[in-house]
This record gives C-alpha cells, structure tokens and sequence, in this order.
C-alpha cells in the first residue's frame, strides 16, 4: 500500500532535479505569500468584487496585461536556461530531457500564454475606447474567454512540477508527440491546455467582430476607425477561421492520446503529415494573429507622436485586410522539405514571397508618416521607431526563406530561429511594449517613467540584435534548432557564447521594464487631462483611468482621427457636458470564474485520465452554462445620472 | 537616434565581413557540389535583391528621422499630409517586380532539383549509384541495394556522381541535412522520400538530422566521406572482405532507441531490400493513382520503447 503510494507520489510529482525542487519551494512560497497578504490585510472580498467577477474590459484588459507579463518571465526564464545550456559546447547543465521540456514551454508559452494574452489585454484597453462604446458587445462571454486563458495558462504551467512537461516541441508534430514515442501526461498537458485556451481565443474574436461591427460611435463608419481598431477587427476574423482547425486538430491528437486511436500515427493508416498541415493551417494565420494587432498599435503610436495624420490610411487598411487572406494560403511554407512536388513548392514559395508586397506597403507608409511629422522621441515612440529597421531584417530573411530552394538549407536551422524571432519580437513584442507605455496612463492615470523606460529600451533591444543576429550565421554553418548539446571543434563556440550573452542582456531590460512599473507605481506623473500624448484618437477623450462607463456622453464622429477634429473644433467638451443620463451598464458575475474552474478541473482529469475527476468537472461546466442561461433577465444596471456627475467632477472634469 | 542608425550600419558591415571573410566555415555559403551550388547561387541573388530593399528602407528612415526630429527646427512640419498615389503605386510595384525576379529563379531550380544534377559542361554522363537511408531512433543507416552493404552514422561516395538517396523514417521523423553538398529533405515513417546530392571534390562533409526526434537527437549526426571512384571501389571491397554480416536480430537491436558509433557491415538481410522496394512502389503508386493504401508494414513499426532507458551520458559517447 505505501509502496503504491510512494511510486504514484514519485509519477505524480516531477523528481529528481534540484531546479525542479527549488521551483517546487518558490511555488509553494509565491502561494503562501499570497494567501497571507489577501488574509492579513483583508483583500479576499477585494479581490472577488474588484477583479475576479468584473466584466469590465479595462479591468479584463489589466489583468490580461498581468498574466502577459507573469508568463513572459516564465518562458523568458525557459529562454535563458536553454541559453545557459548552450553556452559552451558539451555542457552538462540541463540534461536532454529537461532541455527538451524547455523549449517546448518557451515556445508554447511565449505565443499562447504570453503574445496572444498580452495582445488581447491591449485591445479589451483601448479598441472599445477607440470606437466611442461603453464595453464589449458581450462582457460576460469577455470575462470567460479570460479566464479560460488564464486557467488554461495555469494548468499548462503546473506541468513542469506535476506530471511532467510536454517534450515534442511547441509544434508536437506527429509521431514524435504520439502515446507510442511519447509516453506521459506531458503532451496531454499541451493538448488538454490548449484547447481550453483556444476556446476562449474563438469567444474573444467573436466578441470583437460583434463589438466593432455593432457598437461604434454614431458617424464612425468602417473608413474613419482607428487603425487599432482595423487590426482589431482583421485579427478577429483570422481568428474566426483559423481558430476551429487548432480545435480540431487537437481534439483528434487528444483522441489519439486518450483513446488510442491513430489519426496522425501511421498504425491503422493515419498519417503525421496531416497534423503538420492541420497545425500549419491554424498556425501561420496564427502568426498574423500576433502580429496584424501590432502593426494598428505601431500606426498608432507613429502618428500621436509624429504628431501627424496617419499617411496612406486607405492603403494601410487594404494591406492588412490583404493579408489577413493570404495568411491563409502559405501554411506549406513551414515544410517545403516533406516531399512536395516542385509545381506544390512553387505555388507556396510564391504566396509567400506575395506577402511581402502589402508588408512593404506598410513600412512606407510609416516611414511616409514620419515624414513631415515633428518627431517626439517618447519610449513608446522608440519601441515604435525601433520596430521598423528591425522587423525590416526579420521581413526580408522572411523572403529568403520563402524560396523553397534556399529554404532546403535554412529549414530548421538557427537561421529560421534568427528570423521568427526577428518578426516576433521586432513586431509583437515591441509592439505590445509600445502599446504598454501608450496606454499605460489610460489604465492606471499616471504615465511610466520615461528615463527607465528609454534604459530598459536601449538594454532590450541592443541584447536583442547581439542575441539574434548571430543566429543566422550558425544557422548557415549548419547548426539546427532544439539540439541540447553541441560539439566542440564545429567554430560554433564564440557564436553561441555571443548569443548568450544577447539573451541575458534582454533579461536584464526586463528587469530594469519590471523595476520601471514598479517605481512610476509610485513616483509616476499623474496623468490629470486624460490626454497626456495630444492623442488623435477617442480613448483619449475621456478622463485617465477611463471611468467605469467610459464616456458620460457618446461621442460625436465625423472624421479618422476624431479627438484630433474635436480638438481643433473646440467640441472636447462634448462628452462631459451637464446634464448627463443615467447609464445602462453589465453586471458583474462569479460563473465565468468558476466555469473555467470546472474547465480546469475537467482538464486536470483528461491530462492524468482520471475520469472519476473529469467527469465532475464537466458536469460543473453544463451546471455553469445553464445557470448563466436563467440569468439572462438581471444581468445588467443603470449608473444612476448623479452618480455619472459625481465621477466626472471627481475626475475634474465639471468646474 | 544617431546610435542607432550607427548600431544598423555596424550590424549591416558585419554581415558583409561574414558573407566575404570567413565563408569556409559557414557551410551553406561553402557549396561543395552542384546542387548545394544551385542553391547557393539563389541564396546570393536573394541576398543581393532583399538588402537593396533594406537599403532604401533605412536610408529612408534615417533622413526623416534626422529631417524630422523634434530638436530640429519645425520646417515642412505638415501634420495633414495623409498620402500620395504616385508614391504608393511606386512602392507597391516595385517590390512587385522584386519578387518576379526571385519568383522565376526559384521556379527554375525547383524543377532542376527534381531530377539528377547535370553534369557539367564538358564532363561526361556517370551513372547515378543509389543509397537508402534510414533514420531510427537515433542513428543514420545507410544501405547500398547494388553492392548489398550496409552503415551506420556514416556514408561514402565515389566524387563527381550523382547519388540518389532514398530515405525512409523507422519511427519518428527525421531530416535528413549535408549543408555543404545541399539542402534537405524529411524522413517520414509513410512517405519515402528521394534527395540528390553529388560532391565535385574528395572530401569529408558533415551532416546531421535537422528535424526534432526525441532524446538523442542532439547526436544524430554523420559523415559523408567523398571518395575518387578507384578509392570508393576500395573501400567497398574492404567492407566486404572485412566487415561482419547483419543479422534480422542485430537489425532489430540496432533499431533500438540509442545513440551508436559508425559501424558497417558486408551485408544485410534481403528482405530489408524488398521492404524498400515495396514502400517505394507503393509511393509510386500513390503518386499516379492518388488512393491511398492503409495496409502498412506493422512489423517495422511494433518495436517496443524498451531501449528507452538510454542515459544522456551515452547521446554525447555516440558522435
């Protein structure tokens, strides 16, 4: 009995590893930290009233940011130990299996749980301000697509000290992540995870098309929104396509897992190519779905402080809606090498190399919008500036690598790692910082320190180069990604070193960006006007933080840039002028917390196939959806009219 | 700003010192046959078209920047400058005609991969020898149908021949990457596969798997050994004459989840060969009628994972 006990223990529990253990210890202390300061100083109701039953979007937005940036330092923290293990060839630091399970988190963590989150919190922020609308077309289905992210997030983290982590690559091509060669609730995790994301990813861009196609500000047609606001709507629909595939192709990987059925292991006649094209169908208008938001934030960001109308606002529009549908016809590209015919290559090479042409548009139009501007060298506006020589390097290696030919060489190699990362982080991730210091004084009324945040920029991004630049070089010396050793005597020694240090330097400006947020936390500059940037657009219209209802007053729209227009018109004031009306306003509510509960526990069962604790949660899940269902009726409240009066006075607003 | 445009320019001579300096051991930019040499040569053209673009794009970026900058007086500030038609059309068409000029050259090599690499000018036809390749967990086995030998983690061929390698996958995937020689193709457990390669000199290029398998992946590397024809006739007459035969048994054990040395053996049981020939058929087939066949060879593929004991130790023993 014991020895049944001690032996599940030691399956249950990942052992052996003095890191694993060490995380084990600071779990367990972060966790007990936290329930000691929620008790002490009396935050449980807090927490529950404020954060974990609001459907308001600048709150579901902040705490999106938050999970962001918990998750970003845990696949960063993947990131460095698979750099410190290749810091000199034949290291012994990480064993083969650990790396394995590495950088297959990094990977999944940094795209699901990190750039999609992170992306989301900023558009549930700015795009219902942007359009002049009081929240999301449906709030609660908002807070469930949340808080299924961030449940989904958990469990999938929990795997590195439960279980054990999935090992097959972010990828988890068949039939390497089949039950056969990968035994273990690892890749289950990935399956099970994802899944329960994926659900709320597909909720949150219904949530948006609806949001920007039926709750825009009176005068604001499709031709006069924010470009933001564009990105917003395009990566909705990528996300409305490409969305249901991931669906599918997990829950037939699940099946064959959990069932021991074989649709992408060869046994009965299934195939592992079909997972590659299945993944690769979600997977590169996935890639758009990470970066077509940035690109809006990047317009955004360059014309406030170019202090200049956008350049090219028509062109900008047609290339991002061009493409959002080619992003669906190059999934090949990811395996020129299968075994294609060269009529099959061709076709893909040149849809690929076609993507470039509305990329390029963009870049001009930037640059075009630069032109004649008055150029205010903000931190925001560096991410911004920054973006474009650097994802110009990511975007022409892209065309390198959409020669099918070349791509037999590049295939695999640091070369290919040098260029996605050069397009996600160039893009993404300098993107949605941009974003995090355009918006920040609108979530949280004061604006981030300027001098820590131009040091945290410079570190950042300099470490950047050092890190990824030298990829492509060892690349074309032959190294190929998610090797765990490398030998000596190849000449791929100071490389490597170089490009450790590269990673480290990053990790450094993350610490000097976490130290920033902490100190304008408190020392930051107020931001009293709610238009620190002479912003163009409405976000900026309303007081910093945005009041619960956002506008007292919807505002009036006749042109793009509309704050931009009231400003020189004199009609600012428009949205807070006496006397006000009550507003219609959602209701908070608990189910969709605990729905995505059940859901991990439900998930938590499927990972160990413990049907005893799936099939509860399950039943919790239907309980939730009809109990929401009976609520239909008293889901939403009127902010009384003095009320508004109150909050905009306080807000020095009313003189 | 100023330093990052320094920063830019810095970036840029480095990759120039790269690309002209120290080519020997960047193996892609070092092509030592004709289809690494195709390939090479699409690579360059594309360099030399997507850093023109680059150029324009920072040269652009680099005058507004220092133009516009906010420390500089505020001439030609036009905050309602919101476009240009001629200007758009201009950078919409030329990177059009960008890649027209990279999409034909591609096309072209596409096709000339295909088949067997030419040979060049003034040099006679060689017949093309066959080698098949399988990829197990996690070593590289050769077999030469016509001469009935087998290796392991290593190859040899004879110089200036094309070589047909057919490759096969025994469980994972694999693929299967000589940079110097060209560039790779996947082995895949229901799909064989076809890759030409031919080495212009005697030599000794390294190749490894360049697609993820698991735990020993990191050792699954190997050698081509280019030989003169006189050497490589050598050489096999040498397995022959000095080498152990492979048994069924030996066979299945080599399967095995493990990292190993190079060995080679003087022969290997024949119906490894019909196995071949049979999947190969079948790819054929598939390939011309486009019905897919669900009868597969289990036998190859119910191996147990019991070799999965392997210590990381043993992944870095096995070169």
């Amino acid at each position: 009995m014991i020895e049944n006990i001690k032996s599940f223990l030691g399956s249950f529990f990942v052992t052996g590893d003095p890191m694993i253990y060490g995380a084990d210890a600071s779990i367990a202390l972060a966790s007990i930290g936290i329930v000691f300061y929620l008790t002490y100083f009396k935050k449980w109701k807090w927490l529950w009233d404020e954060w974990l039953t609001t459907v308001d979007h600048k709150k579901i937005g902040i705490m999106y940011i938050i999970a962001a940036i918990l998750m970003l330092f845990r696949g960063g923290v993947d990131a460095l130990l698979m750099r410190a293990q290749l810091i000199i060839p034949n290291n012994t630091f990480l064993t083969s299996q650990h790396y394995n399970e590495i950088f297959t988190t990094h990977g999944t963590i940094m795209i699901f749980f990190m750039a999609m989150p992170f992306i989301f919190g900023l558009m549930n922020i700015a795009v219902p301000l942007q359009i002049g609308a009081r929240d999301v077309a449906f709030p609660f289905l908002n807070a469930v697509s949340f808080w299924l992210f961030f449940l989904a997030a958990m469990l999938f983290n929990i795997s590195f000290v439960i279980g054990g982590s999935p090992d097959a690559g972010w990828t988890s091509y068949a039939p390497l992540a089949g039950l056969k060669l990968d035994p273990g609730v690892g890749e289950n995790y990935y399956l099970i995870a994802l899944q329960i994301s994926g659900i709320g990813t597909l909720a949150t861009g219904v949530n948006f098309l609806v949001t920007i196609f039926k709750m825009r500000a009176p005068g604001m047609t499709l031709f006069k929104m924010p470009m933001f606001t564009w990105s917003t709507l395009v990566t909705s629909i990528i996300v409305i396509f490409a969305f249901p595939v991931l669906t599918i192709a997990l829950a037939l990987m699940s099946i064959d897992r959990l069932f021991g059925a074989h649709f992408f292991t060869i046994e009965a006649g299934g195939s592992p190519m079909m997972w590659a094209n299945l993944f690769w169908i979600w997977g590169h208008p996935e890639v758009y779905i990470v970066l077509i938001p940035v690109l809006g934030i990047f317009s955004e960001v360059i014309s406030t402080f170019a202090h200049k109308t956008l350049f090219g606002y028509k062109a900008m529009v047609w290339s991002m809606i061009a493409i959002s549908v080619l992003s669906f016809t190059t999934w090949l590209h990811h395996f020129f090498t299968m075994g294609n015919t060269a009529m099959v290559n061709s076709f893909f090479s040149i849809s690929t190399m076609i993507i470039a042409i509305p990329t390029g548009v963009k870049i001009f139009n930037w640059l075009f919008t630069l032109n004649k501007g008055r150029i205010e060298f903000t931190t925001a506006m560096l991410w911004a500036l920054a973006f474009i020589p650097n994802f110009t390097i990511g975007g022409i290696t892209g065309v390198m690598l959409s020669l099918a030919p070349a791509d037999y060489q590049y295939h695999n190699s640091y070369f290919l790692i040098a260029h996605f990362h050069n397009v996600l982080i160039a893009g993404t991730v300098f993107g949605v910082f941009a974003g995090l210091h355009y918006w920040w004084p609108k979530m949280f009324g004061h604006i981030l320190n300027e001098r820590l945040g131009k040091w945290a920029f410079w570190v950042f991004m300099i470490s950047y180069n050092i890190c990824f630049l030298p990829m492509y070089f060892i690349g074309l010396m032959g190294m190929t990604r998610r090797m765990y050793t490398f030998p000596s005597g190849l000449g791929w020694e100071p490389l490597n070193l170089i490009i450790t240090l590269g990673a480290f330097g990053m990790g450094v400006g993350f610490l000097i960006m976490v130290w920033m947020i902490v100190y304008s936390a408190k020392y930051g500059k107020r931001d009293t006007t709610g238009d620190p940037w002479n912003g163009r657009t409405l976000e900026w219209a309303t007081s910093s933080p945005a009041p619960e209802y956002n506008f007292a007053h919807i505002p009036q729209v006749e042109t793009v840039d509309a704050f931009a227009h009231m400003k020189e018109k004199g009609t600012a004031d428009s949205i807070y002028k006496a006397p006000f009306q009550a507003i219609h306003m959602p209701n908070d509510s608990g189910i969709p917390f605990i729905l995505s509960v059940f859901f991990f526990i439900a998930g938590f069962g499927l990972v160990f196939e413990w049907y005893w604790m799936a099939i509860p949660g399950a039943i919790g899940i239907v309980v939730c959806m009809i109990l929401r269902s009976f609520k239909d009726h008293d889901d939403h409240h009127h902010i009384p009219a003095e009320e508004v009066e109150q909050t905009e006075r306080a807000a020095g607003r009313l003189s | 700003m100023k330093k990052l445009a320094m920063k830019l320019i810095g970036a840029c001579s480095l990759l120039l010192l790269f690309l002209t300096g120290c080519t020997n051991k960047i193996a892609v930019l070092n092509p030592q046959g004709p289809i690494a040499r195709q390939q090479y040569h699409l690579i360059i053209w594309s360099v030399i078209l997507t850093a023109f673009i680059f150029a324009v794009v920072l040269i652009i970026f680099i005058y507004v920047l220092v133009k516009f900058g906010r420390k500089n007086n505020h001439a030609g500030y036009d905050p309602n400058n919101h476009g240009n038609t001629k200007l758009e059309i201009t950078w919409t068409l030329i990177p059009v005609i960008i890649c027209i000029l990279l999409a034909v050259p591609t096309v072209k090599t596409l096709f000339a991969l295909d088949g067997p690499p030419k040979p060049a000018e003034g040099m006679s036809k060689k017949e093309a020898i066959t080698i098949n390749v399988t990829s197990a967990d996690w070593k590289w086995i050769f077999r030469y149908p016509d001469e009935g030998i087998q290796t392991v983690n290593y190859v040899v061929i004879p110089e200036d021949t094309p070589v047909k390698f057919n490759l096969f996958a025994h469980s994972s995937m694999n693929s299967f990457w000589v940079p110097e020689l060209g560039g790779q193709q996947y082995t895949m457990p229901d799909m064989p596969m076809k890759l030409w390669l031919q080495a212009d000199h005697v030599g000794n290029y390294l190749g490894r798997s360049a697609n993820f398998s698991g735990r020993g992946f990191a050792g699954m590397q190997f050698h081509v050994l280019s030989k003169t024809d006189a050497d490589y006739k050598a050489w096999i007459q040498n397995i022959k004459d000095t080498k152990p035969a492979l048994t069924m048994s030996k066979y299945e054990d080599l399967l095995k989840p493990s990292n190993v040395k190079t060995s080679a053996f003087s022969s290997y049981p024949k119906e490894l060969d019909k196995k071949d020939n049979k999947a190969m058929k079948k790819m054929n087939h598939m390939e011309h009628m486009d019905i897919p066949e669900n009868h597969m060879d289990l036998k190859s593929q119910d191996n147990d994972m019991d070799g999965m004991d392997m210590s990381d130790d043993s992944t870095k023993g096995g070169k």
